[in-house]
Order: structure tokens, then sequence, then C-alpha cells
């Protein structure tokens, strides 16, 4: 790693200002950002953790009926505190990595991050969640810009993600064995507006909502509706662990066994 | 350089770090702690896991500098206090659950992690908790004969399903 200095600030407005430095990175849980580091793939010059903010830690039911994750709260904290208030989400966040990477990795960096093969992305859209920075709000649907990249301005902080809670949910991962990234993933959202469809992990422009799946689903939620649909693997991921093809083919069948695990 | 001090093993401890120092190099370097391996420095393996505020986490994927006030405990630490094995080191040793040794001190905390939130875990559970603990002579099978037995059950009746 390069040298940099460390910041650890215990307040959003501190850490805002923190950020406001020449090359200044914020640090989640680290577990995507460190071993970038690690390989000299980066070079801040200084980091701003973020797990120190208390008002940033937590799950709780907002006022609204929402269900609110501060921004710093780790992957294992929502396995656990929104089991209940959220079941669908808090088994996405149970499967992420493994259990010492749940300790550290957190939510808001996962969604900073926008790894186009990473979990969170597809509950956020799929739920139509809004993401709460110390500026503004913004809609799931605007959030994500392709892979790697959201629509959060430099030194912009994610601060709480807030989850309408649909009348039922699930989330189908098919693992990469080896990473624990989904090789595809699709959360699947019932709402008395309709149905939501997210797949992770299938498509180069990363995380994506599959309209004709949603169309399908909305006037009838079985795994039935959207047998006879397909994906075009144009676009899709082509790498050692699977083809475009065969991901565009995950994209039906997870979608079916989110529907299955929901209903 | 900036100070840090956290609880290492029950005890107080300090030293200065840069901001790049990970927690695994300042258990190593700074305090002398080699129990705890670094293996694939790739946060992958999990030879590096210790216990931080009472979870696991991988010790190469954590900056010294934001264990600032916490509470790390590592294999060093899980010894009993006259010196004697604790029942899961035991019956690490008792089920030839290492060959080589370099992965033990993640797979210990790591398994005494699960044992904590979980008790008396299945085979399957304990095979999905360990998944980031990686050992390259064992197959692991021995490890999880390991900790099932360090959870009080019978590991034979188990091995024969």
């Amino acid at each position: 790693m390069y040298a940099f200095d460390f910041e650890r600030p215990t307040t959003i407005a501190d850490a805002v200002k923190a950020l406001a430095a020449a090359d200044a990175q914020a640090l989640g849980g680290g577990q995507t950002l460190i071993p970038t580091l690690k390989q000299r793939l980066a070079q801040p010059s200084k980091l701003v953790s973020l797990t120190h903010i208390a008002e940033m830690r937590g799950v709780c039911r907002a006022d609204d009926g929402s269900v609110a994750i501060g921004g710093a709260t780790p992957h294992a904290v929502v396995a656990k505190e929104a089991a209940s208030l959220y079941p669908a989400l808090a088994k996405l966040a149970g499967q992420i990595g493994d259990p010492a990477v749940r300790s550290r990795g957190t939510i808001g960096g996962s969604l900073a991050n926008n790894d186009p093969s990473a979990c969170y992305p597809a509950a956020v859209l799929a739920s139509g969640a809004t993401i709460v920075t110390n500026s503004r709000r913004i809609a799931a649907d605007d959030f994500f810009r392709g892979m790697f990249a959201t629509a959060l301005n430099p030194g912009e902080i994610i601060v709480e993600v807030r989850f309408p809670v649909p009348e039922k949910a699930a989330y189908a991962k098919f693992p990469q064995p080896a990473s624990r990234f989904a090789l595809t993933g699709v959360f699947v959202a019932k709402f008395a507006s309709g149905v939501r469809v997210a797949v992770t992990g299938a498509s180069e422009g990363g995380v994506f909502r599959w309209k004709e799946a949603e169309q399908a689903l909305s006037s009838n939620f079985s795994a039935e509706a959207v047998r006879g649909l397909s994906v075009s693997p144009a676009g899709m991921i082509g790498d050692l662990h699977g083809t475009p093809e065969y991901r565009a083919h995950l994209v039906r069948v997870m979608t079916a066994r989110a529907v299955q695990a929901a209903a | 350089m900036p100070k840090v001090s956290m609880k290492v093993n029950g005890k107080a401890v300090s030293g200065e770090v840069e901001g790049r120092t990970l927690l695994a190099q300042f258990l190593r370097e700074g305090l002398r702690l080699t129990g705890t391996h670094i293996g694939c420095d790739t946060s992958q393996c999990g030879a590096c896991v210790v216990h931080m505020n009472g979870v696991p986490v991988k010790s190469c994927a954590v900056f010294a500098l934001d264990a600032e006030g916490a509470e790390i405990r590592t294999i060093e630490g899980m010894a009993n206090a006259d010196g004697s094995l604790s029942v899961i080191q035991q019956a690490f040793q008792d089920h030839h659950a290492l060959q080589c040794g370099f992965c033990t001190p993640g797979m210990v905390m790591s398994a005494a992690a699960l044992l904590a939130e979980n008790p008396r875990p299945t085979e399957a559970e304990v095979r999905k908790y360990l998944e980031g603990n990686i050992c390259r002579c064992t197959g692991c099978h021995n490890i999880v004969k390991a900790v099932l037995a360090a959870s009080g059950q019978d590991v034979a009746a188990i091995a024969a399903e």
C-alpha cells in the first residue's frame, strides 16, 4: 500500500469536512477497498473511516413504515436486526461473503462501490429503496449508473438506506463458490402497486431491472409466469465462471426461484 | 505517527502505527503476537481471523487505527488460564484437525465465534460458517469433526451418517 493519512471522525459533519481534502477517500468496512489498496490500484491522500460514526449505524423502522439502515451498518448486524422487519433483506445480508467479511463490510460501502456482482444493489433496486446521503435523497432507480458507478458526488456519504417493505420478497443467489459474490442473483419484491425484479451479477452494466418479468409477475405472481421469458445474452458478463448465455439463462432460473421462495 | 490503543487478550496495549498499518501487522510486528498468521493477505484465506469486540474479523483487512478502543482476542488468548488447551484447541488435537498448522489459528478463532453464536451446529452449519477459512492440508473434514466434537456432539455417529 502507498502511505496515506487516516482520519476517524465520529460525526457525519466531521466526515464530510475530512472528505473535502484532495484525493480523500471514504472507508466503510474496507473489505473491498483494503485489498484494492494493497494492490496499489488506488492512491488516496487520506482515508476517512466511517465506522466510528454512531449515528450511521443500526437498523430501525422509520415513521413512514420503511426499514432504515445506517450506512455504516455491517452485514452481520443487518442479518440479525432486520430479520423481523424485512426478512428477505436480512437473509440476503447473511449470505454476503463469509462471517468475518460480514462483521466488517457495510451496506453503504457496498452500495457506493456498486460492484456488478454485489448482492445489496439487487435488494435496493428491487425494493425501490431511497439512498439518503449527507446532502440529499436519491431514488434507487437513479442511483446505479453502471459497473462501479453511482450518482454519488465526490465526498458524498451514504448516511442511511430506507427500504419500503414489500408484501412478499425473496433473493435467490447463485454464488460463485470461490468469491461468494453472485454469479447471478435476483431479488423479487411484490408490492400492492406491482412487482419489481432486480438482477445482479449478470450484466456488464451492473444491477438492472428485468421489466419483462416485472410485467408478467405483476399479473401472475408465480414461477410459471416467467417460464416462457428469456433474456438476451447481449451485454451479459462473460468470464471463466460463465458465458453471457449461461448468465442470461440464470437470470430466468433465479427469478423463478426467488418467486417460489417469496410466494 | 498516530498512536493506537486497544485491549488485546484482556491487556491494554498501545503503539505507534502508520495509517496503512493493518491490525494483523500491529499484532504480529508491534506486539509480537505471531500466532495470528497472514496467509493470502487478500482476505480470502482466513488465517488471520481474530475477534474484534466479540465478532470474527480478518485482521489483514482491518486497519490498526480502526481498532482504536476495541477488545481484540487472538489465538494467544484462547488457552485456559492454567495454560491448558481450550476445549476447541483440544478437539483440534484429538481429531487431527491440523497438519501444517498454518490455517489453525484462524480456524480456531472462527470455530470459537461459531460456537458462541450457535452452541450445537449441524455439520452443514459448521462447513458453511468456515467457508472463509481455507485449509490446504486436511480437506477440512477433520476440522469439521473437531468443531462438532468441541460442541459436545458425538462425532463418531455423525461421521457414520
